[in-house]
């Protein structure tokens, strides 16, 4: 019984101190990289100018869509305007505006000055929409194909390198 | 120049450790019963060593000596010099070279103080102290060094976070490290009790008095660091079950399991294998707290900077020590055929310690077992104050209960309990709960409970102290504190007021009994950051009494950020809690109003229930 008791001991001791070792070589920062390959979650986005609503199936048309989420307010979202408006020229890939956190006469006129490049917009005017996709800055896009799997993730302004890789990763496939 | 001393400094530590070893190792061979004089010579010299490099590093801190990495990356030249001081250990070199200091004192000091004790039990209790302290010391110098240079040496420094840079922080670190370090000496004096064969009474007098002393600052560090997460970070609460402070709680679960059951070895001669491991477990826990917050593995305001390779020295660091205390208590445990009467003060204070090891257990799990989830199925969860609420009060109220009558009960065999007496005290205690809710407001069952068994406890503890003809204060202090404790958290959870909305300057706004109006917002400039300042003016609409509080936005410029400062206005009956934060693009301001009763009472319940550890530290010495 006590050999019992001292091997349960150790090997529980052993489990603890290895995930301990486990956990060590992880970032406990949260990361929405790890998201990349993952399938996009329900997703219910309101449209800019109605009230209809923009659902995971509307996804489904496009080989790539592009989710950009911006704001009028957000000068980095000013920086990677052009890399969109480039993008928006592509014929395989459609892109999804959210949006963020604006007011609409500031939206639009930001839109005005600078060039539409979104097929569809949507907004989420409190943020809360777009915590489920792991967003917790912008400006941020995600890169999903028509079977909605999360291909690339982008953190902060798109760069021309960035802009490139795309157009790389939707004209192979 | 000083990282060369520092440096210097700490070779000579670790030369100094290597020798006290090597001279210990020589003395166990003689038979005789004297410890060299040399072995008290060095030990002297090493803790001033330690000291003097500690205080080389504060000196760097002082005159901002940006050859240092450290001084660089936490200090600049504009932070006010108390918090150049503090600056020191508010972050991860600095404070491991405090624990070192702590390891190194409590060595010294038990070497000298413990003079009727067998040679051997003291100089294996030596060796094993000095085995860690070199192991820290190797940690610092090679892996965690506050002395490493800087070349070109910058103008500047980063600045300490501006979180960090509060009187409360300044001293929670050295009060939890006397607390938790200070274990490590009963870690060690009971691995040399295990090898030696030295056990019982004269082992439960030999580490009674640094149990005390290290539970008693480890008591005011917990409390120190809930203050200020009360007053700093802006939610009104003052313990949020965050992995951190579970990381010192746990600790605290075993030392006060400890404290209580060497009562027993002491008085009794029995329970001296459950004193071993729980003296190895406090240690041990204190060492994997420390792992846990300074690897990274947990995200806190105590995670200084990601290493991978700092967390891979204190893992091995913590498994050698769990390893070899296991080795020795497996190769040199003999079961004892330990006589408890079912009804004697033993198996009360073996109660107590099966609470502490529920709430240990409780905590524990909470703890781990979100690391568990991530590192095995890749999920992230959180365990929450749901969790903890549940599975621990309830538990309290019947522990409550046994703390009441534990102390009544006689050693060995009591004769027979006065029900009577029990029964009245408990009919005063739903007295004194019915009139609360009567006069006040009701509340849940569970509420009911907690205050009824806080409350026998009180009043159980105060009739106890008036009974005995020679009264132990040390006791009746801490239980009656832990009673209000209870009693007050009780109270303050029932009748905390919320308050969330939003005011623009000049608004008045009316929520139930309070106008709220948000009178003036000034901008001032400070030493190290700019402030908004908010006068928010409440008026008690009952008593047409008006307070204003002063809410503060900061603006720290090194490094820069956004801190939300409470305002807070304290008086014996509840305290006003206001914090202020702007909205975006908008001339509003989000205000979060909390009346609090009687909060000042949780705190000074805590500075009691210390002092209660403090008296009877100086008890404990007296009769020695």
């Amino acid at each position: 019984m006590q050999k019992i008791i001292k091997i349960t001991i150790i090997f529980l001791l052993i489990f603890i101190l290895g995930i301990f070792f486990l956990s060590l070589n992880k970032s406990s920062n949260y990361n929405t990289e790890s998201l990349v390959g993952n399938k996009l979650g329900e997703i219910e986005l309101v449209s800019f100018q109605d009230d209809s609503i923009f659902t995971n199936d509307d996804f489904k048309k496009n080989s790539f869509t592009l989710i950009n989420f911006w704001a009028s307010w957000c000068a980095p979202c000013r920086i990677e305007h052009p890399q969109l408006m480039e993008l928006s020229k592509e014929n395989n890939i459609k892109i999804l505006g959210v949006n963020f956190k604006d007011k609409k006469i500031n939206a639009l006129k930001f839109l005005k000055d600078l060039g539409d490049p979104y097929e569809y917009l949507t907004r989420d005017s409190n943020g809360k929409q777009s915590v489920n996709f792991g967003i917790y800055g912008i400006p941020e896009s995600i890169l999903i194909d028509n079977k909605l799997t999360i291909i690339k993730k982008f953190v902060g302004p798109l760069t021309k390198q960035d802009l490139n890789n795309i157009k790389e990763i939707i004209n192979n496939l | 120049m000083l990282s060369n001393t520092g440096n210097f400094l700490l070779i000579l530590s670790i030369l100094f450790t290597s020798f006290i070893i090597y001279q210990s190792f020589a003395c166990l061979k003689k038979t005789n019963d004297m410890i060299f004089k040399s072995i008290y010579k060095i030990s002297l010299l090493q803790s001033t060593t330690i000291l003097i490099c500690f205080f080389t590093l504060v000196g760097a801190f002082m005159v901002s000596d940006f050859s240092l990495i450290n001084v660089y990356q936490n200090s600049h030249t504009l932070k006010p010099i108390f918090y150049k001081i503090s600056g020191t250990w508010g972050n991860h070199e600095g404070s491991l070279l405090l624990w070192v200091i702590i390891l190194t004192i409590f060595s010294f000091l038990f070497l000298i103080t413990n003079k009727n004790h067998p040679k051997n039990y003291r100089i294996n209790t030596l060796i094993i102290q000095n085995i860690l302290i070199l192991g820290f010391l190797f940690f610092i110098l090679f892996n965690s060094n506050p002395f490493s240079s800087i070349s070109p040496i910058p103008k500047e420094g980063l600045g300490l976070n501006p979180i960090l840079q509060d009187p409360a922080l300044a001293i929670h670190p050295p009060l939890l490290y006397v607390g938790f370090v200070g274990s490590s000496i009963y870690f060690s004096a009971a691995m040399a009790s295990v090898i030696t064969n030295y056990s019982g009474k004269f082992f439960a007098q030999s580490i009674k008095s640094w149990v005390i002393i290290s539970w008693s600052f480890q008591t005011l560090g917990i409390l120190v660091g809930s203050i200020w997460a009360y007053y700093e970070l802006g939610w009104g609460g003052f313990w949020f079950w965050d992995p951190v402070e579970n990381a010192s709680l746990l600790p605290w679960f075993a030392m006060t399991a400890l404290l209580h059951s060497l009562l027993v070895l002491e008085k009794r001669n029995i329970l001296y294998f459950w004193s071993i491991i729980l003296c190895l477990l406090t240690f041990t826990l204190s060492v994997t707290g420390t792992f846990l917050v300074r690897s990274g593995i947990l995200n806190s305001v105590h995670t200084f900077a990601n290493d991978p390779s700092r967390g891979i020295y204190i893992l091995s660091f913590l498994s050698l020590m769990i390893f070899a205390s296991v080795y020795i208590l497996f190769t040199k445990y003999k079961p004892t055929n330990d006589q408890i009467n079912s009804n004697s003060k033993e198996t009360f204070i073996l109660i107590n310690n099966w609470f502490m090891m529920f709430y240990l257990i409780t905590v524990l799990l909470g703890t781990l077992y979100p690391i568990f989830t991530d590192a095995i199925s890749n999920n992230k969860i959180s365990v929450g104050p749901p969790f903890y609420n549940s599975v621990i009060i309830p538990v309290v109220i019947i522990f409550l209960f046994f703390m009441a009558i534990g102390p009544k009960v006689r050693w060995i065999k009591n004769e027979f309990l006065n029900f009577k007496d029990l029964l009245k005290i408990i009919v005063g205690a739903i007295a004194v709960n019915f009139i609360i809710t009567y006069f006040f407001k009701s509340y849940s069952l569970i509420s009911n409970l907690i205050i009824i068994s806080s409350v026998f406890l009180i009043i159980s503890t105060i009739l106890d102290a008036f009974k005995r003809p020679k009264i132990n204060f040390a006791r009746i202090i801490s239980h009656f504190s832990f009673g209000f404790l209870i009693f007050f958290i009780g109270l303050n959870h029932n009748f905390s007021i919320e308050k969330d909305f939003n005011l623009k300057l000049g608004e008045t706004k009316k929520i139930d009994n309070y106008n709220f109006e948000l009178k003036d917002l000034k901008l001032q400039q400070y030493d190290n950051y700019k402030a908004v300042i908010g006068k928010i003016q409440i008026s008690d609409l009952s008593t047409n009494k008006k307070r204003t509080l002063n809410p503060e936005i900061r603006i720290y410029d090194n490094p820069q950020t956004l801190t939300y400062e409470a305002s807070i206005k304290t008086n014996f009956f509840r305290d006003y809690y206001l914090t202020m934060s702007n909205i975006d693009r908008s001339d509003y301001y989000n205000i979060k109003f909390q009346e609090k009763p009687l909060m000042i009472w949780i705190w000074i319940s805590v500075v009691m229930l210390s002092f209660g550890g403090f008296l009877s530290f100086i008890r404990n010495a007296k009769n020695n």
